[in-house]
C-alpha cells in the first residue's frame, strides 16, 4: 500500500522532554510502597533486627502486597531448559538455589532465576519521619525555654581580615578574578592580599533542653521475654522520639520487684529475677532519683512504668501516692501493662480512676502495640486542649 | 516504516509499557524503575523498540552508534517483516497505537469520574488474570443469546425430539444447562459475557484490556521465532555490507552481547538464529540432491521463508529444532534439587518437549472456565489443565480475590499438587484449600 509512495521510509526525532508518564508511574509505584510501609507501621516498628540495630542501619522490608500476582508456575519445581558450553552433564550444577528459609512454606525470597520478590531498603530514619508524624509531645509545660544556655559559635560572616586557617577560598579566588577583570585582565593571578577573606563565627547563645526518661520494669518472675521485649521497643522509639525534641535525652533504668535499684541498660533487658512485686518501690526510687539529678525546673521528665500488672494489693495505695508525686513533677507519666489476655490486674484497677491530664495507660497485648501505645502517650492534640 | 529517535527513559518507558500510548499504572511504572535502574548502572540496555502497526514504528536509542543503528534497523526490518507476514499476525489489529491511545484517554477519563484508586484497584484485577484469553477467539463479541439460536426448522422436526424426552425426575437436572457448554479458556470474555458484578465503566476496561492482550498474544506466542527471524537478518545483511575493521568489530561486539547463550535460560535471540541457520543448510542440501536427481525442491532461504509464515515457537521447535541441533548447541533440562539447579536430563526428546511445554499458551498456566453457576449458586468454577507442572500456590491465592472482585461471587480453581487434584476456593474474606 505504501507503494505509490516516495519515500518508503521516516526518520523523526521529537521533543520528549514533556512525556513523563514512565516517571509519574514510578512515583506512584513509591506512593504505593510507602501506603504499604505506613499502613504497616505497627508490625515494622517492632520488628527484632530494628530495635537490635545501633539505628543507623537500613533494614529490608518485603513488600509483598505489591508483587504483580499471576497464575504462574512454580519455579522450584518445574523444569527449565539451558544451554552448555558443549561438555555439560547430568549432574552438572548449573546455578545456586538460595537454601529454604521457613520449609514448606514457599514464601521465601531469594535470587533464583524467575523470582521476583519485590523488597524495598527503607532506613530507620525514614521509618522514624514517617511515625514520628504521628506523635507529639504532650507540650504542657515549655521547659525548654529555661534558664539554661549553653554558648556555640556560628560561621556566619565573612572578613577581609581573620586567621589564615579559617580562609575562605572559593570567595578569595572569586575576587581575585573579579578585581582582574575589572583590570581586563581574564586570570586568577595575582592574587592580592585585599582579595583575602575570611570565615569568622559569631557566638550565639541556645536555650538548652533536657529530657530524662524514667524507665522503670517490673522484674519479677512473671515478666518473661516477650514482657522485656515489648519494654525494649517500646523505650527504643520513645528515647529516638524524644531526642528529635530535646536537646539532650537522658534514660536512667529502674529495676524493681518487691525492691527497687538502678541498672544498667544491659541489665535492664536481659536479667530477669524472682519474687513478689510491689511497684511503689520502683516509684520512690524515681522520686529519689529525680531529686538527686535531675531538678524538675531543668528537666523534662517521663517516668513510663512496664509491668504486668501483678502489684501487691496492699501495695496500690502507696503507688497511688507516689504516683501523684511524680505526676507533680513529670511533663507526663505512663503506664504500660503487658497483659496478653486482658485479664484485670490489680494495678490497672487501681489505675483506672486517675484522672489527670499528664496520666496515660496503655495495655499491650500483641508486638504490634508498642506503636499503639506510644501514640497514646504521645497523641497529637486537637487544637482545643491547648 | 516510521523510525523515531529518542532519548533513554522514552525508549524504557515503551518498553515498560509495551507500547508509547498505553494507559497508565503503577505495575508500569515498576517495570520502568527496574529497567532504567538497570540501564543506569549499566546491566542491561535496550536499543530499539518495534511495534506491530501500519506503518511499523521503530524506536532508537539517541545514543546508538551509527554501526549499532545499521545492526538495529535490519534487525526492525525483519521484525516489520514477521508482523506482517507471520499468519499468527494476520489477526492482529495495525491501528493499535490509537487504539491505545483511545483507552488510556478513557481509563484517565474514568478515573476523574470515578476516582483514581477505584479505577486502580480494578486494573489490578484485570492485569491479574489478563493473559487467560482466547486467541483462536480474536472474535467480536457475540452476545451470548446469539450464539445458542437454533436453526430453522421444518415442521415435523420436532419429532426427533421425542426420542431425547426425558422422564420427569431427569428433567429438573437437564433444565439446568450448563454454562459455559464447553470449558472456556476466555476468562475474560466469559466474566465479561456473565459477571453480574461490572458497572458499565468495568465492563468497557475488561474490554479493552482484553483487546489489549489479544494484541499482545502472537507475540508471546512467537518470542524465538521473531527474535530469531530479526537476528538472522542483522547478522545476514551486516554480514554483506562493506564495513571498516573499527565497525566491524564493533559489530561483532553488539552482535555476541544480544547472542549471548545463557546456563539457566534459554536466550530466543540465539536459538532462534541457530533454528533458522540450521534449517537453511538442511535444505540447501536438500536440494542440491533433488537437483542433481532432476527433481525441483524449495532452497533452505525459501524454506525460512515459509517457516517464518506458518510457525510459531512450539511448531517450529516441534518441526524443526533437531536432536543433532540439541547436541550440537549443548542444551539440557535443569531442575532445582535440594538447593542447587542441576542438570536432570539430556535426551534430545525431553529436551525439545521442556521446550516446547514452556512455550505452550505463551508460557502461562492453561486455565479454563468450568462452570459459571457452580453449585447452582453462580459460583466461579475454573480448572488448571494439569500438565506435569504445579502452579505457584502463595501467587495463586493472591490472584483469587481478583478474580472474586471481578466475578462477585465465590470463585474456585483446581489444580493439581503432588499428583493430587486440589481445590481453592475464595469466598470474599479467606482462602479455603480442600482436595477433590
Amino acid at each position: 500500500m505504501e507503494e505509490n509512495q516516495k519515500s518508503r521510509f521516516v526518520v523523526t526525532e521529537e521533543n520528549w522532554s514533556l512525556h513523563r508518564k514512565g516517571h509519574q508511574d514510578q512515583q506512584r509505584h513509591l506512593d504505593k510502597i510507602n501506603e504499604v510501609l505506613k499502613s504497616n507501621l505497627p508490625d515494622l516498628i517492632s520488628e527484632e533486627n530494628i530495635i537490635l540495630s545501633n539505628g543507623k542501619d537500613m533494614v529490608k522490608i518485603p513488600i509483598r502486597s505489591l508483587d504483580e500476582f499471576k497464575i504462574r508456575y512454580n519455579h522450584d519445581k518445574s523444569k527449565h531448559v539451558g544451554q552448555g558450553d558443549g561438555d555439560s552433564a547430568v549432574g552438572d550444577v548449573v546455578a545456586q538455589g538460595e537454601k529454604k528459609a521457613q520449609p514448606g512454606e514457599g514464601k521465601e525470597a531469594g535470587d533464583q532465576p524467575g523470582q521476583d520478590i519485590y523488597e524495598t531498603e527503607v532506613s530507620i530514619e525514614e521509618l522514624e519521619e514517617m511515625f514520628f508524624k504521628e506523635l507529639e509531645l504532650p507540650d504542657l509545660e515549655q521547659k525548654e525555654h529555661s534558664v539554661t544556655t549553653i554558648e556555640d559559635i556560628d560561621f556566619t560572616d565573612i572578613r577581609k581580615k581573620g586567621l589564615i586557617g579559617n580562609i575562605d577560598k572559593k570567595r578569595t579566588l572569586l575576587s581575585a578574578i573579579k578585581r582582574n577583570a575589572i583590570n581586563g585582565k581574564a586570570e586568577v593571578a595575582p592574587i592580592l592580599e585585599d582579595d583575602l577573606r575570611f570565615k569568622t563565627w559569631n557566638p550565639v547563645e541556645k536555650p538548652q533542653s533536657k529530657a530524662v526518661v524514667i524507665a522503670m520494669m517490673d522484674t519479677s518472675g512473671s515478666m518473661g521475654k516477650f514482657e522485656k521485649y515489648m519494654a525494649r521497643s517500646f523505650f527504643f522509639w520513645m528515647t529516638k522520639f524524644l531526642r528529635t525534641k530535646y536537646e539532650t535525652v537522658e534514660i536512667e533504668f529502674i529495676a524493681h520487684h518487691t525492691e527497687a535499684k538502678v541498672v544498667s541498660e544491659e541489665n535492664f533487658f536481659n536479667k530477669g529475677e524472682s519474687g513478689g512485686t510491689r511497684c511503689s518501690s520502683a516509684y520512690s526510687k524515681a522520686l529519689e532519683v529525680i531529686k538527686e539529678f535531675y531538678p524538675p525546673s531543668r528537666y523534662n521528665i517521663y517516668p513510663v512504668h512496664f509491668s504486668d500488672g501483678e502489684n501487691m494489693t496492699s501495695d496500690n495505695k502507696k503507688c497511688l501516692e507516689h504516683v501523684d508525686e511524680l505526676l507533680a513533677i513529670s511533663n507526663m507519666f505512663g503506664y504500660a501493662e503487658v497483659n496478653e489476655h486482658r485479664r484485670m490486674s490489680t494495678l490497672m484497677s487501681a489505675y483506672k480512676s486517675i484522672e489527670h491530664p499528664k496520666f496515660n495507660y496503655y495495655i499491650l497485648q500483641k508486638n504490634r502495640d508498642v506503636y499503639f501505645a506510644l501514640k497514646k502517650f504521645f497523641e497529637k492534640r486537637t487544637e482545643g486542649l491547648r | 516504516m516510521r523510525y523515531e529517535i529518542c532519548p533513554a527513559d522514552i525508549l524504557y518507558t515503551f518498553g515498560a509499557y509495551g507500547m508509547p500510548t498505553r494507559f497508565t499504572h503503577w505495575s508500569f511504572g515498576k517495570q520502568f524503575h527496574k529497567m532504567k535502574l538497570q540501564y543506569d548502572i549499566g546491566l542491561s540496555k535496550i536499543y530499539e523498540l518495534v511495534i506491530n502497526s501500519n506503518p511499523c514504528y521503530a524506536f532508537l536509542l539517541n545514543t546508538n552508534s551509527l554501526i549499532q543503528n545499521k545492526l538495529i534497523i535490519a534487525h526492525v526490518l525483519a521484525h516489520c517483516d514477521f508482523f506482517k507476514n507471520n499468519t499468527y499476525f494476520s489477526k492482529t489489529r495495525k491501528d493499535m497505537v490509537e487504539s491505545m491511545a483511545a483507552t488510556a484517554e478513557r481509563i484517565a477519563d474514568y478515573e476523574v469520574r470515578y476516582g483514581k484508586k477505584c479505577v486502580e484497584t480494578f486494573l489490578d484485577a484485570v492485569l491479574a488474570i489478563q493473559e487467560h484469553v482466547d486467541p483462536s477467539l480474536m472474535r467480536d463479541i457475540i452476545p451470548s443469546s446469539f450464539i445458542d439460536q437454533q436453526p430453522q426448522r421444518s415442521e415435523y422436526e420436532d419429532l426427533w425430539d421425542l426420542d431425547q424426552r426425558k422422564i420427569p425426575g431427569q428433567q429438573a437436572i437437564e433444565m439446568h444447562k450448563k454454562n459455559p457448554k464447553e470449558p472456556e479458556k476466555d476468562i475474560l470474555l466469559f466474566i465479561l459475557e456473565n459477571s453480574r458484578n461490572l458497572t458499565e465503566w468495568q465492563a468497557d476496561i475488561l474490554t479493552m484490556l482484553r483487546e489489549e492482550m489479544l494484541y499482545f498474544w502472537p507475540q508471546l506466542e512467537t518470542k524465538i521465532m521473531n527474535e530469531g527471524w530479526a537476528s538472522y537478518w542483522h547478522q545476514t545483511i551486516l554480514r554483506q555490507m562493506d564495513l571498516t575493521p573499527s565497525e566491524t568489530i564493533e559489530f561483532a561486539k553488539l552482535n555476541a552481547s544480544v547472542l549471548q547463550p545463557s546456563k539457566t535460560s534459554i536466550n530466543p535471540y540465539y536459538l532462534g538464529v541457530k533454528i533458522y541457520e540450521d534449517i537453511e543448510k538442511r535444505y540447501d542440501i536438500l536440494a542440491k540432491e533433488a537437483i542433481s536427481r532432476g527433481e525441483e525442491m524449495m532452497t533452505g532461504r525459501e524454506k525460512i521463508f515459509e517457516a517464518r509464515e506458518i510457525e510459531n515457537d512450539t511448531s517450529f521447535i516441534r518441526n524443526y529444532l533437531t536432536d543433532d541441533l540439541i547436541k550440537q548447541e549443548d542444551l539440557y533440562v535443569f531442575q532445582k534439587q535440594a538447593d542447587q539447579y542441576k542438570i536432570s536430563d539430556k535426551q534430545t526428546d525431553a529436551v525439545r518437549n521442556q521446550l516446547i511445554g514452556q512455550r505452550v499458551n505463551g508460557g502461562f498456566p492453561y486455565i479454563v472456565v468450568d462452570d459459571g453457576d457452580y453449585m447452582r449458586n453462580g459460583e466461579l468454577y475454573l480448572i488448571h489443565r494439569y500438565e506435569d507442572t504445579e502452579l505457584d500456590l502463595p501467587y495463586l491465592e493472591h490472584v483469587l480475590p481478583h478474580i472474586h472482585q471481578l466475578w462477585g461471587r465465590i470463585v474456585h480453581i483446581e489444580t493439581v499438587l503432588e499428583n493430587k487434584p486440589l481445590v481453592f476456593s475464595y469466598d470474599g474474606h479467606k482462602v479455603f484449600r480442600r482436595s477433590k
